[in-house]
C-alpha cells in the first residue's frame, strides 16, 4: 500500500517502509520476549508498552512508500 | 464511421462505459454502488456486532472496576489500574512463562517431526497416499475430542498409554499419572499438542519442499554434491520461509491455546499447566473480575496482533517467492 507519495530527496530516504517495518517488528519481537522472560519483573512491566508501540508503529509505517 | 464495441470487451476494457453505463447502472432504480453496498452491508453489520462491538466494549470495561459477583456496586472508572495490576502481578508473569515454555517445546517438536515427515512423504513410496491420510487424521479432529480422547488414553488404571510405557520401562502402569504429576503434566500437554498439530506443520513443509524445482537437484547431482550437502545447501535454505511461516502460525495458535489444555489438565496439578488463557478464564468466570480480565484480554490481544503483523509480513515474503 504505497499510497503516500513523498517527494524524492532526503525526506523520502527517511520514510522508506522496509527499515521502519523492520524496526517495528523488532520492537514487537522484543516486547514479546520481555513479556515471557523469566529474569526481570521490571522488563515484564514494560513489555506491553513495547509491544503496543511496535504494533501501532507497524500499522503506521506499513503505509509508507516502498 | 461508427465503431461497434462488443459488450464483453467493453466490460473488460471500459471502452464502452459511456454506451453501457446507463442500462447497467440503474437496475430497478438502484445504482451499482448501492447494490454493492446492499450485498456487503449484512457482512459489515455482522462483523460490527460480533467482532468490533465486543472489542470496543471490552476496551471500555478494562478501564473500570467491574466485578460481576458484585454488580450492585457502581461502575467506577479506574484508569490504567487494571493494566498496572496485571503488569506487576507475579502470578500472571509465571503463567506467561508457562505459556512460553509450552509454545517453545511444542513448536520445536512439531517443526522437527513435521519437517522429517515431510521429507519422508515427499518420496513417492508404496502406500504413500494411505500413510499421508493416516498422518493427517489428528489434525482433522476437534480439540475438544482430542482432549477427551487423550484423557482416556492417559488414565493411569485403564489407559493404554501407561501400559505401553510400563511395557517399555517396567515401571508399574498405575504408579504414575501423566496428567496428575507436576513433572509430567507440562510434557503431557506438549505431547498431545505435538501429536495433533505436527501434520499441519508437515503440510506446510511439504508445500515448501515441492516448490523447489528439480533442476536444482539435478545440477547438484552433476556437481556430485552428496545428499547431506544437497540438504544443507538446497533443501533447507529454500524451505526456510515456509518453516518460518509454520513457526509463526503455530506459535500464535499455541499462545492462545485453551480448549485442549483445559480439557486435559484444567491447568493442574496446582497451576503447573495453567496457560495464560486459563488464567484469563479463571479471572473472568470464576473470580468474576471483569475489568481485570478485560485488561488481560487486551494485553493478550495486542501481543497476538503484533505477532500476526510479523506473520503477515512473512506470508507476503513467501508469496513473493
Amino acid at each position: 500500500m504505497s499510497d503516500v507519495s513523498i517527494p524524492k530527496g532526503g525526506l523520502s530516504r527517511w520514510f522508506r517502509r522496509s527499515r521502519w517495518e523492520t524496526a517495528a517488528m523488532t520492537l514487537i519481537g522484543g516486547g514479546i520476549v520481555m513479556l515471557v522472560q523469566p529474569w526481570s519483573i521490571d522488563l515484564y512491566g514494560y513489555s506491553f508498552v513495547t509491544i503496543l508501540t511496535g504494533t501501532l508503529g507497524f500499522t503506521i509505517v506499513s503505509h509508507f512508500p516502498e | 464511421m461508427s465503431t461497434i464495441i462488443h459488450p464483453d470487451h467493453a466490460a473488460m476494457t471500459g471502452a464502452g462505459e459511456v454506451a453501457l453505463s446507463q442500462p447497467m447502472k440503474h437496475v430497478r432504480g438502484l445504482s451499482d454502488r448501492t447494490i454493492a453496498w446492499l450485498f456487503v452491508a449484512p457482512t459489515i453489520a455482522l462483523l460490527l456486532a460480533i467482532n468490533i462491538f465486543p472489542l470496543v466494549w471490552m476496551i471500555r470495561l478494562s478501564f473500570t472496576n467491574l466485578n460481576l459477583s458484585m454488580s450492585y456496586l457502581p461502575l467506577r472508572f479506574i484508569g490504567l489500574d487494571n493494566f498496572t495490576d496485571i503488569l506487576g502481578d507475579e502470578d500472571v508473569w509465571f503463567r506467561l512463562q508457562t505459556t512460553a515454555r509450552f509454545v517453545l517445546w511444542s513448536v520445536a517438536l512439531e517443526m522437527v517431526i513435521g519437517f522429517g515427515l515431510a521429507l519422508l512423504i515427499k518420496r513417492q513410496f508404496r502406500g504413500h497416499s494411505f500413510w499421508t491420510t493416516i498422518i493427517l487424521l489428528p489434525m482433522m479432529l476437534s480439540p475438544a475430542v482430542v482432549g477427551n480422547f487423550w484423557t482416556l488414553l492417559l488414565q493411569p488404571q485403564i489407559g493404554p498409554f501407561n501400559h505401553f510405557i510400563s511395557l517399555l520401562t517396567g515401571v508399574p502402569a498405575s504408579s504414575f499419572s501423566m496428567t496428575g504429576e507436576v513433572v509430567l503434566a507440562p510434557w503431557t500437554i506438549v505431547l498431545v499438542d505435538t501429536w495433533m498439530w505436527t501434520p499441519y506443520v508437515m503440510l506446510i513443509c511439504l508445500a515448501g519442499l515441492r516448490s523447489i524445482p528439480d533442476y536444482i537437484y539435478e545440477a547438484a547431482e552433476v556437481d556430485r554434491a552428496s545428499a547431506w550437502r544437497q540438504f544443507w545447501s538446497i533443501t533447507l535454505p529454500m524451505t526456510v520461509p515456509f518453516l518460518m511461516l509454520a513457526v509463526l502460525f503455530r506459535a500464535i495458535e499455541n499462545f492462545k491455546m485453551f480448549d485442549m489444555v483445559n480439557l486435559l489438565t484444567s491447568g493442574g496439578p496446582g497451576s503447573t499447566t495453567e496457560l495464560v488463557s486459563i488464567t484469563l478464564k479463571r479471572a473472568a468466570f470464576e473470580k468474576w473480575r471483569t475489568g481485570y480480565s478485560s485488561a488481560l484480554a487486551i494485553i493478550l490481544f495486542v501481543t497476538v496482533f503484533g505477532a500476526a503483523n510479523i506473520y503477515v509480513k512473512a506470508l507476503n515474503k513467501v508469496k513473493q517467492r
